[in-house]
């Protein structure tokens, strides 16, 4: 499968990203630079995390504005995968691709740790080797990660099963303990209506090699691969 | 406001606008007459600049002999900006005058140095397959005491500068902190609290945002630190051979550019405010304080490294830290037995009307000097297009020897570059052993009670805020980013990946690095000579328990007032202790920093020599971390019982003594042990490896069990053999100790092991599945028995539960 990471200036999970889909898992990959507009038709969209544009204003506010979302947005709109990832959730939010908002954590500090999630659904190309309501271990690192949206949205998103991953506690809870960050309904990650959009707080990128102590995130990317054969 | 008006503003030209490159004037030093001299081309008075008078050389602190000697160098009265100029060149913070002789001390050289200490902004270290490490340590003290958010993060800057300078990728951070003590609601407490949050958060703001993981460190609490805390950043970077840059100005008629942040009048001469004593006036030197952003770092990083890809194209290179643009351009042209010349108008600047000493002066972040070679101008201007950053050409390399230094034109200072860069004064301070030296190592430890709550002791000292789990600070740093970090924080040294370059589109190799910083500040208090060796062998410790090698250390020597004999005493003490155990182990000191006055109004800091060291491990099946791992697993206490209780952290958490003669190191023993210990990773007979330092026995035991616990829910059972008193049995901090887990099947080929090498060993206990820690004295009844819950309770809530409260 082809991937493309979105560079924006600011990003820096975009070589770990790069690394893994082409080092690990030995995918064609390549980077977009932020003022580039070309996205191939069969390329899978990466935006990673990282601090774009510094994050001023608000997180993932400017990058919204480069010439590439343009493309990102128009390949979205046309079915290609998109996946964002932190930083790249937020960005997705601010340009409309995925509802709601990420804003400051609970405890107002920026947290980077391992935290239980919950495979809420088998059933996108993003989850499809996860069995439906698996327990997995991703690590979190951020400081705007505290999913807010209005009750319709809320509504919305659980209906249509739209909510991908929930933060869990130890006993398998959606509960306030095992959510870091007060993210509303313990939302980690979600999807657009159509399915081919995911925005997800954890990096699955760092936990897809043995070394590191942890490959739960590995199936996130085996899936997109395997959704395409 | 102003600062919010020029961040918008560069946010909306890095969107759409083209960025500046600024083309030389026309006008300026073309046109200038060549019949007078360079060295008697004269500097004019600048409208605005005061009188020279002896107040205004005194505030600049310069004494009168140095003041003849800079009248010396110029054969003439230096202008307002020469003066501040040769303050901050001369200040103990550029140019360690006060250091010098004893820093001549440290061993430097090695088979594995590639740039030596001194020679560059930081030390590179041969790793092999053409790879090498640039690290260094920094401090940010004085700057974090006044407004930690920022002093910390600029610190933080500073060092990740020092390295990407050198052409390395910075691929680690780590930090050194210490405070005055956080328990407790007295107004010093809780402006110490502030301070740790402060210092925490501001660390975490820039590595995060840069995206260089803060993978460790060390953190802890004496009432010596309050008012004066302590903020040591370190930072690694990994590069190829033939990617190493020098800070050199060479090549006349080359070109000098100025690329990154615009110059503000922020940080005004803060490298002469870090070498004062903090005063209830330091407030007023916040100003001197720089402000950090890390995301212009983050830019200007990728785009030096970037411009670095074109060897052909740089020459030199060298950061703007402490002292700014005056410390850049006299430090290339002196290095590169050159001169200097540039012209302040071309300087791209934050703010109107700053005057050409406030431009020479200012310690505004982000910015670097950069010499081309003459030609490759585009090179430079296509790649900082890329990133939108300004660059500017803002002067060139010349054959006069000197710093010339112009305002539209007209010259504001011409002083000679090698004078000013390397003969600053140097002072051979009077040293002399305190007073209460020997009253301060008696201890009767007779006269000391045991606890008759030996159960309560141990959780006091576990949960003592400098031994119990840092979690609270690391857990806000982005510790994982860049995807290498292989043990994280937690155990005894950091272990990260480093990705090896494939030769013919092999997989790619990977070799790795164990990193630690150390010191004991208590035991540097009562000994500064076995403090300054303590903190080395345990920082080796830690990386020969973690499976590494050696390669060099880096130091940040913190002290007091240098001009306090028995301040001057300690650094000596430190400083030879450190270079004894260099030689011990065969490994040299690569550069670093030192860190003087130190010290408030109620005294000096406790001397606190932090050692960086990095250590090479070749194989990833060699890496071992701390925590008990698997049920059924025997424990070994491998280096004996020990019975060393002065300077520990028990009496002074149990007994409030700050007392007794801290643990000899004997460096002999202590490399025999640790040499015994890695041969034994390496064969693979071991499953935990743990050293024994701050707490003793019951604290590594008690560590080992917590991190054990959190990932398979085990416990250990301990058996005490040894006779006598039970305090200084599980508290006794003597040196080259360590438990270390291993199968029931290896126990006696690893108790072998050790005894052919002639080190003490012997099994004291099993890991089990009930989970507490279970500690009884051998042909007796009496137990202690603490469930790891509790212990967990108190190790991972101690700092939290002060902190969020």
């Amino acid at each position: 499968m082809k991937f493309v990471v979105i560079q924006f200036p600011g990003s820096n999970c975009d070589q770990d990203c790069y690394r893994v889909v082409g080092q690990v898992l030995r995918q064609d990959v390549r980077y977009a630079w932020h003022k580039d507009t070309h996205i191939e038709p069969d390329e899978a969209i990466i935006i990673p995390g990282g601090f774009s544009y510094g994050d001023y204003l608000r997180t993932g506010s400017i990058a919204r504005f480069s010439p590439i979302m343009e493309s990102v947005i128009e390949a979205a709109k046309s079915g290609q995968p998109v996946i964002g990832i932190c930083n790249g959730f937020q960005i997705l939010c601010e340009a409309g691709l995925l509802p709601g908002a990420l804003v400051r954590n609970r405890d107002l500090h920026f947290i980077c740790e391992n935290r239980l999630l919950r495979v809420e659904t088998d059933q996108t190309r993003f989850t499809m080797t996860y069995d439906q309501g698996a327990e997995v271990r991703l690590p979190i690192a951020h400081g705007d990660g505290c999913y807010t949206a209005d009750s319709k949205i809320l509504a919305d998103l659980e209906e249509n099963s739209q909510i991908v991953f929930r933060y869990i506690d130890h006993y398998g809870k959606a509960s306030q303990k095992g959510n870091p960050n007060g993210s509303m309904n313990n939302i980690a990650g979600i999807c657009n209506l159509e399915g081919n959009v995911l925005g997800m707080m954890p990096h699955p990128e760092r936990a897809s090699e043995k070394l590191l102590g942890n490959i739960d995130g590995r199936g996130i990317f085996e899936s997109l691969i395997r959704s395409v054969c | 406001m102003d600062e919010k008006k020029t961040t918008l503003g560069r946010l909306a030209s890095n969107i759409k606008v083209a960025p500046l490159i600024r083309k030389p004037v026309e006008t300026g030093m073309a046109e200038m007459p060549v019949q007078v001299p360079v060295h008697e081309q004269l500097p004019v008075k600048g409208v605005s600049d005061p009188d020279i008078t002896l107040e205004l050389i005194e505030k600049h602190g310069i004494t009168s002999e140095e003041y003849d000697q800079i009248k010396s160098i110029l054969m003439r009265e230096p202008n307002f900006t020469e003066l501040g100029i040769f303050s901050v060149m001369w200040s103990e913070h550029c140019s360690y005058k006060n250091s010098k002789p004893e820093l001549r001390k440290f061993p430097t050289t090695g088979k594995r140095v590639l740039v030596k200490a001194g020679e560059e902004n930081a030390g590179v270290i041969d790793i092999g397959d053409n790879m090498a490490v640039a690290f260094k340590i920094e401090s940010h003290n004085h700057p974090s005491a006044v407004e930690p958010f920022q002093g910390a993060a600029t610190g933080v800057g500073g060092i990740l500068r020092d390295i990407f300078t050198m052409g390395a990728r910075p691929v680690a951070n780590m930090n050194s902190l210490r405070f005055g003590p956080i328990q407790g609601n007295k107004e010093q407490q809780k402006t110490n609290r502030r301070l740790l949050a402060g210092v925490t958060g501001g660390i975490a703001h820039y590595g995060n945002c840069i995206g260089v993981p803060t993978v460790g460190g060390e953190a802890s609490f004496d009432t010596s630190y309050n008012g004066n805390p302590l903020v040591n950043a370190f930072c690694l970077g990994i590069l190829r051979h033939d990617q190493i840059r020098r800070g050199a100005a060479s090549g006349v008629g080359n070109p000098v550019f100025y690329v990154g942040a615009k110059t503000g009048r922020d940080g005004l001469a803060g490298a002469a405010f870090a070498s004062r004593d903090l005063t209830e006036e330091s407030k007023e030197d916040r100003p001197a304080v720089q402000v950090g952003d890390p995301f212009m770092e983050k830019l200007l990083m990728e785009a030096c490294l970037e411009l670095f890809e074109h060897p052909d194209a740089v020459v030199g290179v060298q950061d703007m830290g402490a002292a700014g643009l005056t410390c850049s351009t006299c430090e290339t042209a002196s290095r590169g037995d050159a001169g200097i010349e540039i012209d302040l108008a071309r300087v791209p600047q934050r703010e109107k009307g700053m005057t050409p000493y406030e431009i020479m002066l200012s310690e505004s972040q982000e910015r670097m000097l950069i010499i081309i070679k003459k030609g490759h101008e585009q090179t430079v201007e296509k790649i900082f297009d890329k990133w939108d950053l300004d660059a500017s050409e803002i002067g060139v390399v010349t054959d006069s020897g000197r710093c010339v230094i112009k305002n539209h034109g007209q010259i504001v200072a011409n002083i000679p570059a090698k004078p000013l860069a390397d003969d600053a004064p140097v002072y051979h301070r009077k040293a002399s052993e305190p007073m209460d030296f020997k009253v301060r190592q008696e201890l009767d430890i007779d006269a000391i009670h045991q606890p008759v709550d030996m159960h309560n002791a141990v959780l006091t000292v576990l949960g003592s805020s400098s031994i119990a789990s840092k979690r609270w600070i690391y857990r806000q740093y982005d510790h994982m980013v860049q995807t290498n970090t292989v043990t994280l924080p937690g155990s005894d040294a950091s272990v990260i990946r480093v990705p090896v370059e494939s030769q013919n589109n092999e997989k790619p190799q990977a070799k790795y690095l164990a990193m630690s910083l150390d010191c004991n500040g208590r035991y540097c208090s009562l000994d500064p000579r076995e403090g300054a060796k303590a903190a080395f062998v345990e920082s080796a410790r830690n990386i020969a328990m973690s499976g590494g090698e050696p390669l060099a250390i880096t130091d940040n020597l913190n002290y007091g007032n240098p001009h306090v004999p028995e301040v001057f005493w300690q650094l000596r003490e430190g400083v030879e202790g450190l270079s004894e155990g260099c030689k011990a182990f065969g490994i040299p000191v690569t550069g670093g920093n030192v860190s003087l006055y130190n010290q408030s109004p109620i005294g000096a800091i406790d001397p606190t020599p932090v050692v960086g060291m990095v250590g090479l491990i070749e194989d990833e099946a060699h890496i071992t971390t701390s925590e008990f791992k698997r049920k059924g697993d025997v424990i070994l206490l491998v280096g004996g019982w020990g019975d060393e209780i002065g300077g520990s952290a028990y009496l002074e958490e149990c007994h409030n003594l700050k007392q007794g003669m801290p643990p000899r190191v004997d460096f002999t023993k202590e490399k025999k042990f640790q040499d015994a210990v890695k041969s034994a990773l390496k064969k693979g007979l071991v499953h935990s490896a743990h050293d024994i330092s701050d707490g003793g026995l019951a604290v590594a035991l008690a560590e080992s069990c917590i991190n054990g616990n959190k990932g398979c829910g085990i416990g250990t059972e301990i058996k005490v053999k040894q006779k006598g008193r039970l305090d200084v049995i599980l508290f006794n901090e003597t040196q080259g100790r360590a438990i270390l887990s291993t199968s029931k099947k290896n126990e006696k080929e690893l108790l072998k092991h050790f005894e052919r090498a002639g080190i003490e060993v012997e099994t004291i206990g099993k890991v089990v599945a009930d989970q507490h820690l279970w500690l009884q004295r051998k042909n007796t009844d009496h137990h202690l028995r603490w469930t790891l819950q509790e212990l967990s309770h108190c190790y991972e809530q101690s700092i939290p539960k002060v902190m969020d409260s």
